[in-house]
């Protein structure tokens, strides 16, 4: 095994491991904040609210996220005139914008759901108790029913972004220098396929262990009330 | 603006590859899984420390990585082995092979968890019924155990295969004529990237539905004896 090339080219694969970690880390925030609203909607009984949602996620969720990438990387390309136009087209040429905004939906529709179902698990009692003390509306949703979901959902939103940062990975197949990129590119080099790829799957367990040990603590921080009596 | 100027057909056969890679290595993995489920519930417990690495270390290692490494990655180490050894050999893997060994091999890891769960589920008595009636253990896993197991594994193995069969589009990164890598020739042959990437999303999303379709049948069959709440 060549140690010293993997010693030589850890500098290059740790700038990749900053692109992911920033591209992860960005799209989860966006898409947390686009996932909250959307599963608000989603739940809602008139049907031309959460008709177009569900439409939203069911093809999100219905089709790789290689496509999507490349449906908005290469396939913006076919309306170059019309972006143009608006203005956007210089956003859409950047291949780190179009990573960034493919990732971003993607995991809105994937965490909308996740947030659906934690907002249906909220006990229709505390719902009750609520209304009851005069609460509705936003302040219904901000004081009761957000917190409980989020807590609800929040084991399966980890699984989640450990998914998403893994998916991440897709992103240098439209030459963004993320881990996996530049360990393609090494690798195509110096023809040390399996020495370069082992690096870059350890610098993925080392981001997704480091992942998990954050959520871990949210968690223990966000239901610490839950766990006092056992 | 759905003018496929001919290219139809690429598409088609292009996922009809897609389905074959998915079924092989949905049968790949299902087959690990129920290995890798028995084995984490053996009395052996380097067995099962092994079976704990796989399951945790396969989870965290983006399948793209995955993929490369082993089509890329282990043909060279071979003839790095052998080259130490004196033997001067030249290997290139099939990417078909690759692609469903990989895919199979890492949704083996979740379905061993989707069998781990469900083994548990299945009540302690009916075995300790079934060796009452003489059974052996291999009888009583096939007569007793699997099919009751069955009933809770389905859920779990139908989200397997839904991922599954979207990670199938990343063998188009080592060119097997997928539903993916096709579209892509089709996109590059008439410029019109857009609408190729959304008909294969379509067909995507078409197998995607059928296969619910399916899940929920052989749901309702393995469920059929059972009183629903």
């Amino acid at each position: 095994m060549a140690v010293d090339l993997i010693l030589d080219s850890l500098p290059r694969l740790l700038q990749g491991t900053w692109i992911t970690v920033q591209i992860t880390a960005l799209s989860v925030v966006i898409g947390f904040c686009l996932a909250i609203p959307l599963a608000v909607l989603r739940v809602s009984s008139l049907r031309w609210v959460w008709m177009p949602v569900y439409a939203f996620i069911f093809y999100f969720r219905g089709t790789p996220l290689l496509v999507q990438i490349f449906l908005i990387y290469y396939g913006s390309g076919q309306f170059q005139d019309l972006l143009s136009q608006v203005g956007l087209w210089p956003l859409f040429q950047s291949a780190w914008f179009c990573a960034v905004l493919s990732l971003t939906l993607n995991t809105a529709a994937y965490s909308a759901e996740i947030f659906r179902g934690g907002i249906q698990g909220v006990p229709y009692g505390e719902v009750e108790a609520a209304r009851a003390c005069g609460m509705s509306g936003t302040l219904l949703y901000r004081r009761i029913i957000l917190p409980k979901a989020l807590r609800i959902a929040w084991p399966a939103y980890t699984n989640e972004v450990i998914f998403l940062l893994q998916a991440s990975s897709l992103v240098s197949i439209i030459t963004v220098m993320d881990i996996t990129g530049v360990a393609r590119i090494i690798a195509a080099r110096s023809f040390a396929f399996y020495e370069i790829f082992l690096t870059a799957a350890a610098l993925y367990l080392v981001l997704v262990y480091a992942v998990l040990f954050v959520f871990r603590r949210i968690e223990q921080r966000i239901s610490a009330y839950l766990t006092v009596s056992s | 603006m759905f003018d496929l100027q001919g290219y139809g057909w690429i598409l088609l056969k292009g996922a009809k590859l897609t389905i074959y890679v998915g079924v092989s290595s949905m049968a790949l993995a299902v087959v690990l899984g129920l290995v890798g489920a028995l084995g984490k519930l053996s009395r052996s417990s380097l067995i099962r420390f092994l079976l704990g690495c796989y399951t945790t270390i396969i989870r965290g290692i983006p399948e793209l990585v995955l993929i490369l490494l082993v089509y890329y990655g282990a043909p060279t180490l071979i003839q790095d082995i052998c080259g130490l050894l004196g033997y001067d050999i030249y290997i290139s893997l099939n990417p078909f092979v690759s692609g469903v060994a990989t895919i199979g091999f890492i949704y083996g890891a979740f379905s061993t968890e989707v069998f781990r769960g469900a083994y548990m589920a299945v009540p302690r008595g009916q075995l300790e019924a079934a060796r009452a009636c003489g059974m052996n253990s291999v009888l009583t896993f096939r007569r007793i155990t699997l099919p009751q197991m069955m009933r809770f594994a389905l859920p779990g193995l139908g989200n397997v295969w839904m991922v599954l069969i979207k990670a199938t589009a990343l063998i188009s990164v080592i060119q097997l004529p997928e539903l993916m890598r096709n579209a892509d020739i089709a996109a590059r042959a008439t410029h019109k990237p857009f609408t190729f990437f959304f008909a294969a999303s379509l067909i995507y999303l078409g197998i995607t539905i059928a296969s619910n379709i399916i899940q929920q049948w052989a749901e309702n069959r393995a469920n059929k004896g059972v009183r629903r709440a």
